[in-house]
């Protein structure tokens, strides 16, 4: 019974992990990761690892996998370079596009030499006599707070550094990049470029430069405003019409 | 089922993690292939602890999961900044560290 799961729960992780790496879509990539993580889940509890088959499924499959579909939809799930690789005798990763899977079948020859001439007798026997309790939430967490204190401190200050850098990475900072410019919104300009609303002085310079969406859309409104009782209109109008036209 | 197959799978994912990070050039895809290899030694780590039967091997597979989850925070969070100055996602062309 434990040997039909085990082959079950291993084609289905391989398989995953396949999927991971041919799949096309970076979305259809994510799920194939959380199938490969779920079957890696049921290989650890044919393990007798509980608490961390559980820890897989919840923090893995559930938490990270959920941020990284997040950033495929932000991003956008289309791989970049399908469509570039027609040109791809100048791209660098030309050649090593051939040699990677030599490196990786080296790899693996490498590992099957290692698995098969090891002298660890414990590698074809089925482990040590289970004992109740091993690999159980009690278990672990006393092995956290006695033994390994060290390393989960460590690992939770890791985890307070990763979520600062990661607010400080992906904030929006000004003058870095450029403006965001969302569909369907007027577009903010520099001041005294524009409309009427400024000249006359409706509109204070500090908030057009601000470029907040009052101004922006006040902007707009004055746009109309002036352009419907003349509908020839002149220089300045054509120059404002692309700007709104985003 | 004797440890040595769970190993066996182990390999076997570690060197497709690999093959993958080299081979595909969008860096969401080379993240999540980290993961791969990730979990591959974190598969190996559970194997060897059951083979021993101590709980050493489980109390590393999950700081391993924690650096694991800080490495994709940090990782996404570049891809998100990258994507906000308007560059191509894509290594092959990400090739320079100049701010």
């Amino acid at each position: 019974m434990s040997a039909v799961l085990f082959f079950i729960a291993a084609i289905v992780a391989i398989a995953g992990a396949l999927g991971v790496v041919m799949l096309r879509n970076p979305f259809y990539s994510v799920l194939a990761l959380v199938c490969h993580l779920v079957a890696l889940a049921a290989l650890f509890l044919l393990l007798r690892a509980e608490f961390v088959a559980a820890a897989q499924v919840v923090v893995y499959a559930g938490a990270v996998m959920v941020l990284y579909v997040f950033v495929v939809a932000y991003v956008g799930g289309t791989d970049v370079s399908a469509g570039r690789l027609t040109g791809g005798a100048e791209r660098p990763s030309g050649a090593l596009r051939v040699l990677a899977p030599l490196f990786g079948l080296a790899i693996a020859v490498e590992l099957c030499i290692a698995l098969l001439g090891t002298a660890l007798r414990g590698i074809s026997g089925k482990g040590a006599p289970y004992v109740l309790g091993f690999g159980t939430p009690e278990q672990i967490g006393t092995e956290f707070l006695t033994r390994y204190l060290f390393p989960f401190e460590a690992a939770s200050l890791l985890l307070l550094v990763a979520a600062v850098g990661a607010v400080v990475l992906a904030r929006r900072r000004r003058g870095l990049e450029p403006d965001e410019e969302p569909v369907g919104r007027p577009r903010s300009r520099p001041a005294y470029t524009g409309t009427m609303a400024e000249v006359a002085g409706l509109l204070s310079p500090g908030r057009a430069q601000r470029a907040d969406w009052a101004a922006a859309s006040a902007d707009a409104q004055a746009e109309r405003d002036r352009r419907a009782p003349e509908p020839t209109a002149p220089a300045p109008v054509a120059a404002a019409a692309p700007e709104d036209g985003r | 089922m004797a440890i040595g197959w769970y190993l066996a799978v182990s390999a076997i994912i570690f060197c497709i993690g690999a093959v993958g990070v080299l081979v595909r050039p969008n860096p969401l895809v080379i993240l999540l292939c980290l993961e791969l290899m990730l979990n591959a030694a974190n598969l190996a780590l559970i194997a060897f602890s059951r083979m021993w039967g101590g709980p050493d091997g489980q109390v590393f597979a999950l700081i391993v999961m924690v650096v694991a989850a800080c490495e994709v925070t940090v990782g996404l969070g570049l891809i998100v900044a990258i994507y906000r100055r308007r560059l191509a996602i894509d290594v092959d062309e990400l090739n320079e560290l100049r701010g």
